[in-house]
């Protein structure tokens, strides 16, 4: 038996409310027809009584307190779900608008998910080399772990995803067994497409899903397409035993779609107008990232978020900070100098690197090296503030050589071409020869055993100098 | 098919009274129901969802729901428990893993039968199969006033369970079972009071999570927490039975030092809760914390660890109900004569629930969308830390260290100045040292702690007065750096002085030799007082030295070059723990060393 419910008796925004409505359930789907104008979806968000508020998945345009005719599905909303969404390209709300047909559901799984039990989690230990540098050495992605990119308009985090998706690869993992989700939340139809273009180049297609929801897509299908592709991303790493890398671009869309509709509402608002269950809202998405036991998939979740106003400490980019396992941040000062990928090394941080490299990881040397480099760096900075005061040629000679270091290292180790793939191996030599234009005692990070065997001592040998000096003058002529 | 269609008439319909009325998200309401009181326990709806009365006006009573709401109707019964929201507690607790409302996450586990949590999982919070081992020390005839002890049991290899008559509860007891195997509900003494009703003990009780336990008398914190964390230990002290607040940003490292903290602190009992944090986070505890072993007793650390694990994406009414089930569990312990050590990450999380619920109720905001309730909520929880002489007579201690979150690493924002005023010590974690990898990332500078006049008989009495001597050299000369500093941002460090060139090249020392603490190395990671007693004295003779030759016109970068200075950066490193002799062989060096070059002068 359905029952049909005719009319409505308010309408404020996205939200339309119905009353007399009998044995509506919590958060489930219902279907409405417009008269003369097609289908609509929608979600029950609060009831009182027999009062049900809905909220509307396409808007809320045309429809008048008499012309629709609701009835409820029973249940909450699922996506159908099939191996063959490899490949698919679906809405915001998970309906295939690729012209290939409907999906022929093997299971359909409630997009909101269900939390993952703590003790069946594994924790994420095996690396992924994504052969760029900074990311690989300083801020090393981890299979299973949540790493967004915190970037800021008009910076190059699209090239950035779109390099880690070409190179991404699982230190022990079968290269078949990977699958790509991709959920665009609120971009342009452009940047949309320039990520379909690069994913069909690189060869990957067949194994992307994407689920976009553009600019002037419905905002209330923004709030489900994070979670349709986190559910089709689950489905496929625990059902299908892939590992799979979520893009999701771009979560500040996300953010402000979920205010609009919090003020539509009518909740009471918590900082700079976003919903108090912000946090708790982003963390039912980023948590969907992880691996559990007994299934050999994964999910690791590059999300990517624009600050506003490049501004760190802003809602979004905070909150997610607080809940994702570190950041990778860009920064517009270094970008000014022509350096990509543009990543801030000292603000950046994998917070499940430190048990995922190392001895029997990537290599021995790692973990020393990168503590070396940022400890150095951030003596850089300090040098490059005292001589904006005093000048460059008043600067210690020590302090000299930190500024040529830190000029080396942005130009040489951070800075490499888009299509640049470098080995781990690569990427710490690299960082050797750089470090080694510090004097040795300068390098209280690393141990003596570490600096016998990779600094190259310039002071010592002769021939070390020359070796050095000749790597270091081929490295700035490149 | 058959369709019904309703013209909407407006409403003509009345509500049960003990049934769902309307549901907002972890919110339930019930209308014109005079069945509930506040703060009982009730279970909602078909699933039996466990919830909890908030609010009870004239027409609704308003529940908050410990689990997902999806797919719950109105008029699904609701049904009250008569009692509030309460833990067990009794032998299991320790080296078990809980969510927010004491539910042991393994059984749900078993329950859901895979990684994902159903949420009509209905698990008991203690294993009432296994099996104890109990002694009991009472006997017929014995009377048993409130607190006391009536049977023990080894609960595992390092922590003996004591079982305590509930408080309230006394009298005579009339029967007691042989000592052997129980089980948890089985009864082990029968008590008859003064009004001749009976009550039959078993090992587990039950208590209200938010009520403090009873206890006799309140002690003094007059004992320190010692953590084997340098800069904690030296510089910002806590005691036993204190509460010490940590902020921080994010990638500051606050989990990295309550797992620090957890792992080497000298209390008993760990409880270790994980409030609206990351699900890989606890996993790691859980992990990391099953191969550590504790050098005291030679027992995994999970031997002596309760973990209490709400993430941030499981229901936000139990991540404000997991603080209070964490608290009520070391009182518990606390009341058997244990020392306590609980750590809340982050009491930020646990706030934004109380926050979020708030808006719910759609109550009147105070600061940045906090309830006004929020610094008295806070209060109450915190001084449930404590030092105490419990009703059975045994001293123990709870200590908590709770992380705040502050957003945008701004501490001026409401949670983390309203803990400050209700903790005394204030290890503030700063970014900017975390971006220099300088961990644990505690600025030395806007840290505190008031536990100094309370500990400091303790200190001389244990390390000698010269530690406290020791500790006000540092702290002075970590103070008079940062003066320095200022001038050095501006001008560079060439046209300093010698003596004040001295000054930055020791708290050079300082920071990266001593505040510097390795958690990843097998010597660094903890210090016993005594080492780090010898290292601030090494630090403070090499200051003393160097500033007489500094005074006799000896230039400082000559001094810098003998090595010395550079060798005591790494003394944390090359001095083990259990060889505190060889301090005595550094001393020698300076002397030799400084001796030469006063020699060519």
């Amino acid at each position: 038996m359905i029952i049909n419910y005719i009319g409505a008796k308010e309408i404020n925004g996205s939200l339309i409310v119905l009353d007399g409505v009998k044995d509506a359930s919590f958060d489930e789907i219902v279907e409405i027809e417009i008269e003369n104008n097609g289908r609509r979806q929608g979600r029950i968000i609060q009831i009182d009584g027999q009062r049900v508020i809905i909220q509307v998945f396409e808007g809320t345009e045309s429809i008048s307190l008499k012309n629709v005719n609701t009835h409820l599905t029973g249940h909450p909303m699922e996506l159908p779900l099939s191996p063959d969404i490899l490949g698919r390209t679906f809405d915001g709300a998970g309906r295939p608008i690729d012209s290939l047909g409907e999906i022929f559901p093997v299971m359909k799984l409630n997009i909101n998910g269900r939390a993952m039990n703590p003790v069946s989690r594994i924790y994420p230990r095996s690396y992924i080399n994504t052969g760029i540098s900074a990311i690989d050495v300083l801020a090393t992605l981890i299979r299973g772990q949540k790493l967004p990119i915190f970037s800021g308009s008009g910076m190059r985090h699209n090239d950035l995803a779109v390099q880690i998706v070409k190179q991404a690869k699982i230190s022990d993992g079968n290269e078949n067994n990977f699958a790509i989700v991709f959920a665009a939340m609120g971009v342009k139809n452009d940047v949309a497409d320039y990520f379909r273009q690069s994913f069909q180049n690189s060869g990957v297609l067949p194994k992307v899903v994407t689920f976009l929801n553009l600019s002037n897509d419905p905002i209330v299908e923004r709030i489900l397409t994070p979670r349709c592709a986190l559910t089709a991303a689950e489905y496929l790493a625990f059902e299908l035993d892939k590992h799979v890398l979520v893009i999701m671009t771009d979560m500040t869309s996300y953010a402000e779609a979920l205010r609009e509709l919090s003020s539509s509402k009518g909740e009471i608002p918590g900082r700079k107008g976003y919903p108090g269950y912000l946090y708790s809202d982003l963390a039912s998405l980023y948590e969907r990232a992880g691996m559990i036991k007994g299934r050999n998939g994964s999910v690791t979740q590059v999300p990517i978020l624009t600050m506003p106003n490049d501004d760190i400490t802003h809602p979004i980019p905070d909150l997610t900070g607080y809940i994702t396992e570190g950041q990778i941040v860009l920064d517009q000062s270094l970008s000014g100098k022509g350096i990509y990928p543009n990543i801030s090394i000292l603000s950046s941080l994998s917070r499940l690197m430190k048990d995922g490299i190392g001895e029997g990881f990537t290599r021995h040397d790692h973990p020393a090296l990168a503590n070396q480099i940022f400890a150095s760096y951030a003596k850089v900075i300090d040098v490059i503030s005292l001589s904006s005061v005093i000048g460059e040629d008043e600067l210690s000679s020590i302090d000299k050589r930190y500024l040529k270091f830190g000029r080396l290292l942005e130009s040489k180790f951070i800075n490499q071409a888009f299509s640049e793939n470098r080995t781990i191996e690569q990427s710490l030599d690299l960082a050797w020869l750089l470090v080694s234009s510090l004097p040795r005692s300068e390098l209280n990070r690393l141990g003596d055993d570490l600096l016998d065997t990779y600094y190259r001592d310039e002071d010592k040998m002769e021939k070390g100098k020359v070796v050095l000096s000749a790597a270091l003058d081929e490295l700035s002529k490149d | 098919m058959l369709y019904i269609i309703f013209a909407l008439i407006g409403d003509v319909f009345v509500e049960n009274s003990d049934a769902i009325y309307g549901i907002n998200g972890p919110i339930v309401t019930v209308r014109n129901s005079k069945e509930f009181s506040m703060m009982e326990l009730v279970l909602v709806g078909n699933s039996q969802l466990i919830g909890e009365v908030i609010a009870i006006t004239e027409e609704f009573t308003t529940i908050q729901v410990y689990e997902d709401t999806t797919g719950l109707r109105p008029k699904e019964p609701v049904i009250g428990t008569q009692r509030p929201m309460s833990v067990k507690l009794g032998p299991g607790i320790i080296n078990n893993i809980f969510d927010g409302i004491q539910r042991p996450l393994l059984d749900i586990e078993k329950q859901s039968g895979g990684a994902f949590i159903d949420s009509d999982i209905k698990v008991s919070s203690l294993n009432e199969e296994r099996v104890f081992e109990v002694t009991t020390v009472v006997s017929v005839g014995n009377k048993l006033l409130p607190g006391q002890v009536y049977a023990t049991c080894p609960e595992t290899e390092v922590i003996s369970h004591r079982c305590m008559v509930p408080p309230g509860i006394s009298g005579e007891v009339i029967s007691v079972v042989e000592d052997g195997p129980y089980r948890i509900n089985d009864t082990i003494v029968v008590l008859k009071d003064d009004n001749h009703s009976t009550y039959e003990l078993t090992l587990c009780q039950e208590w209200p999570i938010r009520t403090p336990r009873p206890v006799a008398k309140r002690l003094p914190c007059s004992i320190p927490l010692v953590t084997g964390q340098r800069i904690f230990d030296t510089l910002f002290p806590i005691a036993k039975g204190g509460a010490a607040a940590v902020p921080g940003g994010f990638g500051a490292g606050k989990t990295m030092t309550q797992h620090q903290l957890a792992k080497w602190c000298d209390a008993d009992i760990i409880v270790y809760v994980g409030c609206g944090e990351r699900g890989n986070e606890m996993s790691q505890v859980l992990s990391e914390f099953s191969e550590l072993i504790d050098p005291k007793s030679n027992r995994p650390m999970t031997d002596r660890t309760v973990l209490i694990a709400n993430t941030s994406n499981m229901p936000v009414a139990a991540r404000e109900a997991s603080i209070y089930t964490g608290i009520t569990l070391a009182e518990y312990y606390r009341d058997m004569g244990y020392h306590v050590a609980m750590m809340a990450d982050s009491t930020s999380r646990w706030a934004e629930a109380l926050r979020e619920i708030s808006g719910r109720l759609e109550e009147m905001p105070a600061e940045e969308g906090f309830p006004a309730y929020l610094p008295s909520r806070l209060s109450e929880f915190y001084e449930r830390a404590s030092r105490a002489k419990s009703l059975s007579g045994a001293e123990g201690s709870i200590t908590i260290i709770g992380a705040v979150s502050p957003q945008g690493a701004d501490f001026s924002e409401p949670v983390t100045q309203n803990t400050k005023r209700f903790t005394r010590c204030f290890w503030a974690l700063d970014k900017t040292l975390a971006y220099v990898r300088h961990y644990p990332a505690v600025n030395w500078m806007t840290s505190y702690s008031e536990y100094f006049s309370d500990l400091d008989p303790w200190f001389t009495k244990n390390c000698g007065y010269e530690f406290i001597d020791y500790r006000k050299k540092i702290s002075a000369i970590l103070h008079e750096e940062d003066k320095l500093m200022e001038i050095v941002k501006l001008v560079g460090s060439d046209v300093l002085p010698d003596d004040q060139k001295l000054v930055i090249e020791i708290a050079k020392v300082i920071r990266v030799g001593f505040l510097q603490q390795n958690a990843f190395h097998a010597e660094d990671t903890y210090v016993p007082l005594d080492k780090q007693k010898q290292m601030m004295r090494i630090i403070l003779y090499l200051n003393q030295k160097a500033k007489h030759l500094v005074s006799s016109s000896v230039p400082i970068s000559k001094l810098v070059k003998l090595g010395v200075f550079e060798k005591l950066t790494k003394m944390k490193y090359d001095i083990p723990n259990n060889k505190p002799e060889i301090f005595d062989d550094y001393i020698k060096e300076i002397d030799e060393k400084f001796e030469t070059i006063f020699k060519e002068i």
